[in-house]
C-alpha cells in the first residue's frame, strides 16, 4: 500500500534518468527477459509443432517445423466424442468448483479482515494448512468418503474435492484485498441504514472486483492443473481431459500426434483466462498482500 | 489497522468451516483409523498400535524417498529462487510489453500438471525429442529410461521451466510497490546497483518472497503428476519422490494401514514447516505494519 504515498512527477523525472544512463543495462535485461521467455516457450512450440505433423513424420524424421502441416490429430480429437467430452466435463468440475469456492470464501474472507473473533488465527492458519495438504494423501479417503454418499463418478465429487485447496487460496486472497479497504466505507455506508447484505453486495463487492477475479483466476487455475484427484474420483460418466489423455495414447499405442493436440488444447483456456486478469495477476500472485 | 471483536463473526466463516472441515476432517479421520487398524477384508478391522509406524520408521523405501524429496527441494528452491529475481528485475515495468511478458510468463503456470509431464517426457526424448535429439547429437548420453542423471536433470529442468515464473511474478508484484523514492535516495548516495539490490530491493521484497519459498517448498514437497508422467519414478526409484510413493503404494499395493501411516507422518512433516513458515510471516507482517 506504500505505493499510493508515490507521487507522480518524480516518478516520470526518475524513468527519464534511467532511460539516459542505463541504456546498457536495459539491454542486458531485454536480453535476459529475452532468453527466458526463449526457455519458457521453446517445449511449448515443440508441443505445436507436433500437434500438426502426422504421425510418420514426427517418429521418422527430426523437423523443426511441420513439412506437411495437417490438421487431423485436432480433427481426431473433435470428431470423437470420448475426447471432446473430456474438455467439457473437466471444465463443468472446474467452473463449478470455482463458483463454490468464491462464493463461500467472500463473507469468510471478509470477517478475517474486519473482525478478531475467538479462534481466528487457528481456524486461519488451520484453513491455510489444508492448502498445503498433499493432494496423494487423500486420494484414497476421497475415494471411500465419495463413494460412500454416492457421489463417486459425478461433477460435483470433484468440485468438492478441489474446494479442499481452493477455497483456503480464496479466503486468503480476498482477505488480502479486503485489507487495502478502509473500514470507513463499511461504517459510513451502515450509518447510512445499508443492510450488511445490501452493503456487501452493492458496495463492497464492486470495490474488490479486482480481488474477486483475482480469486476466481486461481480457483480455476489449481482446479484446472489438477490431475490426481479428479482421476481418483472419477471413472465412467465423468471422463476427464487428463484421464483422455493417459487412456487413449495407451490404448493406441503412443499416438504422439492426437496426444500432442490435446495437449495443446489444454493450454488454451488457461491461457484465454489469464488475458482477461492480466493487469492484477502479479498483485494477486503475492495474495493480495504486496 | 484495530479490529473488532466479535464473535458473530463465525457465523460469516461457518460455510467456509464446515465444507472444508467436510472435505479435510472426514477423510483425514480414515487414514487415522487405517494407520492404527488391519483388515483381512470385508471391513473387519483389529486394532494393530503403532506397528506401522514402527514399520515405516524402519523401511528404507520411506526413508530413501523423503531424502531424494529433500534433494529435490532443496535443488528446486536454490535454482528457482535467485532465477526468478533475477527475471522479475528483467521485466519490462510498464507498457503493452509488460502486460505481454505477464502473460507469457504466467502461461507454464496455467498447463495442466499431466501435459507438462508429457511436454517435457517428449521434449526429452533421444528420437522425436527437441533437446535429447540436441544433447544426443552432440555425444551425451541423455537416456530418460536408463540414466539416472538424466532423469533427474529432466524433473530439474521441467520444475524450473514450471515454476520459477511464479516466483517472477511475485518479486515482480514486490518490486513494482517500492517508491521511487526509496531509489531516488540511493541515488543521491551514489549507491552502486548491487547496494540499491541488497539495501532496498531485497529487504522490501523480504514479504512477498516468504510466500514465494513457502509455496515452491510445499508444491515441490507435494510433487506427483510431472515426475509421474515423465519417467514413473523411475529409472528404478531414482525419480520416486513421496507422494508418488504413497500413490504406489495405496492406490497400487492397497497396503492401507503402511500406506495411512505414511501419509500422517508425511502430513505432519508439511505442518510443521508450514507453522514454522506461518510464524515467522506473521511476526514479519507485525513489523512492517507498525500503524
Amino acid at each position: 500500500m506504500s505505493a499510493l504515498s508515490d507521487t507522480t512527477a518524480p516518478r516520470t523525472r526518475a524513468r527519464r534518468k534511467t532511460a539516459n544512463g542505463n541504456g546498457a543495462r536495459s539491454a542486458v535485461a531485454r536480453g535476459g527477459m529475452i532468453l527466458y521467455l526463449l526457455f519458457l516457450l521453446v517445449p511449448i512450440y515443440w508441443l505445436m509443432n507436433m500437434s500438426f505433423k502426422p504421425n510418420p513424420e514426427i517418429l521418422g524424421a527430426m523437423t523443426l517445423w511441420p513439412q506437411n502441416p495437417t490438421l487431423a490429430n485436432y480433427a481426431n480429437i473433435f470428431n470423437d466424442p470420448t475426447w471432446y467430452m473430456g474438455y467439457v466435463h473437466s471444465l463443468t468440475y472446474v467452473v463449478l468448483n470455482t463458483a463454490i469456492s468464491v462464493t463461500v470464501a467472500l463473507p469468510a474472507a471478509y470477517a478475517f479482515s474486519r473482525y478478531s473473533f475467538t479462534g481466528d488465527k487457528h481456524l486461519f492458519f488451520w484453513l491455510l494448512t489444508n492448502r498445503m495438504a498433499p493432494p496423494a494423501v487423500f486420494a484414497l479417503p476421497f475415494f471411500q468418503l465419495y463413494s460412500s454418499i454416492g457421489l463417486f463418478d459425478t461433477h460435483i465429487a470433484v468440485a468438492l474435492a478441489h474446494c479442499l485447496f481452493n477455497v483456503p487460496l480464496a479466503v486468503w486472497i480476498l482477505e488480502g484485498f479486503m485489507r487495502g479497504v478502509p473500514r470507513e466505507i463499511d461504517e459510513t455506508a451502515f450509518i447510512d441504514g445499508y443492510s450488511w447484505g445490501r452493503f456487501f453486495t452493492r458496495i463492497f463487492m464492486p470495490l474488490i472486483s479486482s480481488g474477486i477475479g483475482v480469486a476466481a483466476f486461481f480457483c480455476f487455475m489449481f482446479s484446472w492443473v489438477d490431475l490426481l484427484l479428479s482421476r481418483t474420483l472419477t471413472s465412467v460418466n465423468v471422463k476427464t481431459i487428463g484421464v483422455a489423455m493417459t487412456r487413449t495414447s495407451s490404448a493406441t499405442g503412443l499416438d504422439y500426434g492426437t496426444l500432442a493436440a490435446a495437449g495443446v488444447l489444454t493450454i488454451i483456456p488457461g491461457a484465454l483466462v489469464i488475458w482477461f486478469v492480466r493487469n492484477y495477476i502479479a498483485k494477486g500472485f503475492a495474495l493480495g498482500r504486496v | 489497522m484495530d479490529k473488532t471483536h466479535d464473535n458473530r463473526a463465525w457465523f460469516m466463516v461457518l460455510p467456509v468451516f464446515v465444507l472444508v472441515a467436510f472435505s479435510a476432517v472426514l477423510p483425514l479421520m480414515t487414514v487415522v483409523n487405517y494407520a492404527f487398524n488391519d483388515t483381512f477384508g470385508s471391513n473387519v478391522f483389529f486394532w494393530v498400535g503403532i506397528e506401522w509406524f514402527d514399520d515405516m520408521l524402519h523401511s528404507e523405501r520411506m526413508w530413501g524417498a523423503l531424502k531424494r524429496q529433500l534433494i529435490f527441494s532443496a535443488v528446486i528452491l536454490a535454482i528457482e529462487v535467485p532465477l526468478g529475481i533475477a527475471v522479475a528485475m528483467c521485466m519490462p515495468k510498464r507498457g503493452v510489453w509488460a502486460s505481454l511478458c505477464l502473460v507469457l510468463v504466467a502461461l507454464p503456470l496455467l498447463i495442466p500438471w499431466n501435459v507438462v509431464g508429457t511436454i517435457w517426457q517428449v521434449f526429452a526424448r533421444i528420437d522425436i525429442g527437441l533437446l535429447g535429439y540436441t544433447l544426443g547429437q552432440m555425444g551425451i548420453d541423455f537416456n530418460l529410461g536408463q540414466n539416472a542423471a538424466a532423469a533427474w536433470v529432466t524433473v530439474v529442468v521441467m520444475d524450473v521451466w514450471h515454476w520459477t515464473s511464479l516466483i517472477v511474478l511475485l518479486s515482480y508484484a514486490g518490486l513494482q510497490s517500492i517508491p521511487q523514492a526509496y531509489y531516488q535516495a540511493g541515488r543521491i548516495d551514489q549507491a552502486s546497483r548491487w547496494a540499491v539490490f541488497r539495501f532496498i530491493e531485497l529487504p522490501k521484497l523480504k514479504g512477498v518472497l516468504l510466500i514465494a519459498i513457502l509455496l515452491r517448498f510445499m508444491d515441490s514437497f507435494m510433487i506427483y503428476t510431472e515426475p509421474f508422467v515423465v519417467t514413473g519414478g523411475g529409472p528404478g526409484s531414482t525419480t520416486t519422490f513421496l507422494s508418488i510413493d504413497l500413490v504406489k503404494m495405496a492406490l497400487g499395493q492397497f497396503d492401507l494401514g503402511p500406506a495411512a501411516a505414511f501419509s500422517i507422518m508425511y502430513f505432519l512433516v508439511i505442518l510443521l514447516v508450514s507453522w514454522a513458515f506461518y510464524t515467522v510471516m506473521v511476526n514479519l507482517d507485525r513489523e512492517d505494519m507498525p500503524k
